[in-house]
């Protein structure tokens, strides 16, 4: 065990836990932010993406010990209200089934359109395959990020 | 406006008059009522009052409405509350909407499977509705001294025109839960719907999106632990010993031990399928630790039965599509004798593997179980069952088990099997303390309860003239018999023989998504295309020329006959038209399929273009009868989440086994579809009969897999038998 401190969501937070911990648990466990999510915990469905110093991250794979003081934001941490354009755009085309990954595809899109706010079609497919959607709302994530690309 | 009988759900009205009667009822859920913000709390009624087991109304207009089925994200949680506001006649905004727990007392059927919660809640819904509207007018008459039918409502508010009085429900509330519950209610008719029919946005929608503890999976409490399970590693293995000590003092670890869950008496239900019997537990603080320690926790397991491997499954299947069984399922005239006098003969064999559930939130519960009482939390699609099997492991009465069901990260079939809640409550029992259960996504994966293997075998005879004169199909498949007998095309063909073997194995098998409609579908429909280009016919037009048959002159009962074929001929119209099919898009291969399942009817066709050996579907155009639609918007997203799911499992995705062990157990071995392998564009069009509404969550998964081979026969000249259509590895992303 060994004592952190974090920057999160603007915050400054200290966790005691064993070095090797992926931030993912930090949040869920240590910190009570449970809207990052678990799927697969090898960096291969996207659910638990955050951003680390703007940048969309994996936090299952991502020890704790790794990240020093970079900023992390969560997607509690995305806006203040919920009125992110992503979210916005979220909501107006109705994205979520399960909802389960949508944490994590607002988490990739919100960065992709920070980097890059016109992405093109292709673009977009390719930055979002990344994220598994097992409800099948792919049509309308690219839609709800195109939405959002341009607000 | 119809007089209609209030006896569907009556229990739920008349048991809960006797608890009202103008009484403050609290209490939010434990997930509604994480932060509000200030202004949701200024708006809050001081009082509630409850008109029956479906909702509450506040003394401010407010109106809390319970969700009575579980849900996992085919958005019954938004549609089955719409369905009760729009008898109760009030606004959309004005509608609170609670995930009710289990309550045999109020609820029927509070189960998330066979997509029927509208099709089944459709009646008892409106009347709960109805009935609340009826008793606020009745308290309304009595109040301004008029005549109960003078009395309209709109949107909340109670109105006697002559009079010029009006009041808002909330006003009149705490006078209407003392009314007796009507013995007729009216119903509103489909064209005066003002909710129904109108796309609303999912109710959970800005939970969802600002990552609010909503799943299983969120569950914080006070003293809670982490308990996560090692189950054996391949079927028909079982626990022999355990090295618990040695993991004992790892950090944050509070017990190591095996367990039975299901004692050899225990009662078990359906739901229980796939149980495994005794397992190794690691109790600790936290889920890293506790997955830290279940590595390096040493188990012996030893042999149960003998273990099987795919290539076993895949002879032993071909094998019984080899042998005739001793009965037929189904047989209309004499196929053999067809056969012989056929001009043309046609004949093929599909199969497809075992597949995992893989909902995003893999499987866990929270579970605080005392002497007194049993407390349970979290995914579950069958609720009910689950209590049953409670009570008998438990050893404790039903009265003392509550059930709650949270938002479910998917479902799909596999949380129809709540084994692991039965896992999670008989630890905390043993733990003495509330825990959360918390499967890995290797756990989840390789845990069992697959959509079995299939295989089928189909043969049609055509004479001269092009006409389907025999049917012959015989399908297998692992722990399921795969064939609906009475299903199309029979009954549109003279000669029909259906034939089913189950093959038993120890891999254990469940529903997954429209079972075996998942698969059979799309290989009759892949099938039924070869057979129209033999018969030298454009393949809609081949499929309506049955259709023709089935309603003008059927073959044996048409009562026998499990689909409608005019509603069925109805989608494949539409779709027709909708898709331009005669003159087709320049450049795409394109196929058709059309499938009856779960009560609603599905046509569908995919436009593609082949990126080398995979499909690139730029468009899915799909009709779909379901009669009334409750929520367009969301309806739409089921069609289209069951077509991507379609395509993704038929073109990417299989479980395999050697010696009985799981071959994939995370997504770098299993491959799920991902973003840019969906559709381009999906168009759905809905059938308006204003027939009652059935159910969406499975229909448009099982046709598209056999769209999707015939536009790839198209455009490779290739016909596509055996699923997955492309067996690469996933591609390794991050
Ligand atoms: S949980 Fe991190 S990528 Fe799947
Ligand atoms: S909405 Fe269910 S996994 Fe994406």
């Amino acid at each position: 065990m060994a004592t952190f401190t974090l920057n999160i969501n603007g915050k400054t937070q200290e966790v005691d836990v064993d070095p090797s911990t992926p931030i993912l648990w930090v949040l869920r466990d240590n910190l009570k932010l449970v809207g990052t999510k678990y799927g697969c915990g090898i960096a291969q469905c996207g659910a638990c993406t955050i951003h680390l110093n703007g940048t969309a991250t994996r936090s299952c794979m991502l020890p704790i010990s790794s990240v020093g003081n970079q900023e992390i934001t969560t997607i509690e941490g995305l806006s203040e209200n919920g009125d992110h354009p992503v979210q916005k755009a979220w909501l107006e085309v109705d994205v979520p089934q399960c909802g389960y990954c949508q944490a994590g595809q607002i988490m990739t899109a919100s960065a992709l359109l920070e980097q890059n706010p016109n992405p093109t079609d292709e673009e977009i497919e390719m930055v979002m395959n990344g994220n598994i959607c097992r409800c099948g709302t792919y049509v309308r994530i690219r839609k709800a990020v195109k939405m959002a690309s341009k607000s | 406006m119809t007089l209609v009988k209030t006896k569907i759900g009556r229990r739920a009205f008349i048991r809960n008059t006797g608890l009202a009667g103008g009484g403050l009822v609290l209490g939010f859920n434990w997930l509604a009522s994480c932060k509000m913000t200030p202004e949701q709390v200024n708006s809050m009624p001081k009082e509630w009052f409850e008109l029956n087991g479906f909702l509450k109304i506040g003394d401010n207009g407010l109106v809390t409405i319970m969700s009575p089925n579980p849900e996992i994200g085919q958005n019954v949680k938004t549609a089955m509350p719409m369905i009760v506001a729009e008898e109760l006649d009030v606004a959309w905004k004005d509608v609170i909407v609670e995930q009710a727990p289990l309550n045999t007392d109020i609820f029927t059927r509070q189960l998330a499977g066979g997509s029927q919660s509208i099709r089944q809640g459709w009646e008892g819904l409106r009347m709960a509705g109805a009935t609340a509207r009826q008793m606020l007018k009745e308290a309304a008459a009595q109040a301004w001294e008029v005549p109960v039918g003078e009395i309209t409502t709109s949107e909340g508010v109670l109105t006697h025109n002559a009079s010029g009085k009006s009041a808002g429900y909330g006003e009149i509330a705490s006078a209407a839960a003392g009314i007796e519950v009507p013995e007729e209610v009216e119903l509103k008719e489909q064209k005066e719907f003002k909710i129904i029919g109108t796309d609303r946005m999912n109710v959970d929608g800005t939970k969802i999106v600002t990552g609010k503890p909503l799943y299983g999976l969120d569950i914080q409490r006070e003293g809670m632990l982490i308990a996560m399970i090692v189950h054996p590693p391949a079927f028909g293995m079982k626990l022999k010993d355990m090295d618990a000590e040695s993991v004992k003092s790892m950090p944050g670890i509070k017990d190591v031990f095996p367990i039975v869950v299901y004692p050899e008496d225990a009662e078990k239900q359906w739901s229980d399928g796939g149980a495994i019997a005794e397992l190794a537990v690691v109790v600790g603080n936290s889920t890293w630790e506790c997955m830290q320690a279940k590595k390096a926790l040493q188990v012996q397991w030893e042999e149960d039965s003998k273990p099987e491997s795919t290539a076993y499954h895949d002879e032993a299947l071909t094998e019984l599509l080899n042998t005739a069984p001793k009965e037929a399922a189904r047989k209309d005239g004499d196929v053999e004798a067809a056969f012989k006098t056929a001009a043309k003969i046609v004949e093929s064999t599909y199969s497809a593997p075992f597949l995992a559930h893989n909902t995003m939130e893999p499987m866990n519960f929270f579970a605080h179980v005392t002497s007194e009482k049993a407390e349970l939390l979290g995914p579950i699609q069958t609720p009910e069952f689950l209590e049953m099997t409670l009570v008998s492991v438990l050893g404790m009465p039903k009265e003392q088990i509550d059930i709650h069901m949270t938002r479910m990260g998917g479902g799909f079939g596999r949380r129809l099997y709540g084994t692991f809640a039965v896992e999670a409550a008989v630890i905390s029992q043993k733990m003495g303390a509330p825990i959360k259960l918390v499967y890995t996504r290797e756990d989840d994966m390789t845990q069992g309860t697959y959509r079995p293997s299939y295989k089928v075998r189909y043969k049609a005879g055509l004479d001269e003239n092009g006409n389907l004169i025999a049917w012959h199909v015989r399908g297998a498949g692992t722990n399921d018999d795969l064939i609906f007998e009475n299903r199309f095309p029979a009954g549109a063909v003279d000669n029909y023989l259906a034939e089913k073997h189950s093959l038993q194995t120890n891999v254990t098998t469940g529903a997954w998504r429209a079972p075996r409609s998942n698969f059979i579908a799309g290989a009759e429909q892949a099938f039924m295309d070869e057979v129209a280009e033999a018969a030298g016919k454009d393949p809609i037009e081949f499929r309506l020329e049955l259709f023709d048959r089935a309603i003008s002159n059927p073959v044996g009962n048409p009562e026998q006959n499990d689909y409608d074929p005019e509603r069925y001929a109805g989608v494949l119209k539409l779709v027709k038209e909708k898709s331009n099919w005669t003159n087709g898009t320049s450049g795409k291969s394109r196929g058709v399929s059309a499938y009856y399942c779960h009560n609603s009817y599905v046509a569908q066709v995919l436009d593609l273009t082949m990126n080398g050996d995979a499909p690139n579907v730029d468009k899915v155009w799909c009709a779909v009868d379901c009669g009334i639609v409750i929520n367009p918007l969301s309806a739409k997203n089921q069609i289209e989440g069951g077509i991507v799911d379609g395509i993704g499992h038929a073109t990417y995705s299989a479980m395999s086994f050697k010696d009985g062990v799981p071959e994939q157990s995370n997504f770098d071995s299993y491959r799920l579809i991902r973003n840019m392998e969906a559709p381009k564009e999906i168009e759905t069009f809905f059938v308006d009969n204003g027939i009652d509404p059935t159910g969406l969550g499975e229909p448009s998964l099982p046709p598209i897999s056999g769209a999707l081979a015939n536009a790839m026969y198209k455009a490779t000249g290739r016909r596509f038998y055996k699923q997955p259509f492309i067996s690469d590895k996933p591609p390794l992303v991050g």
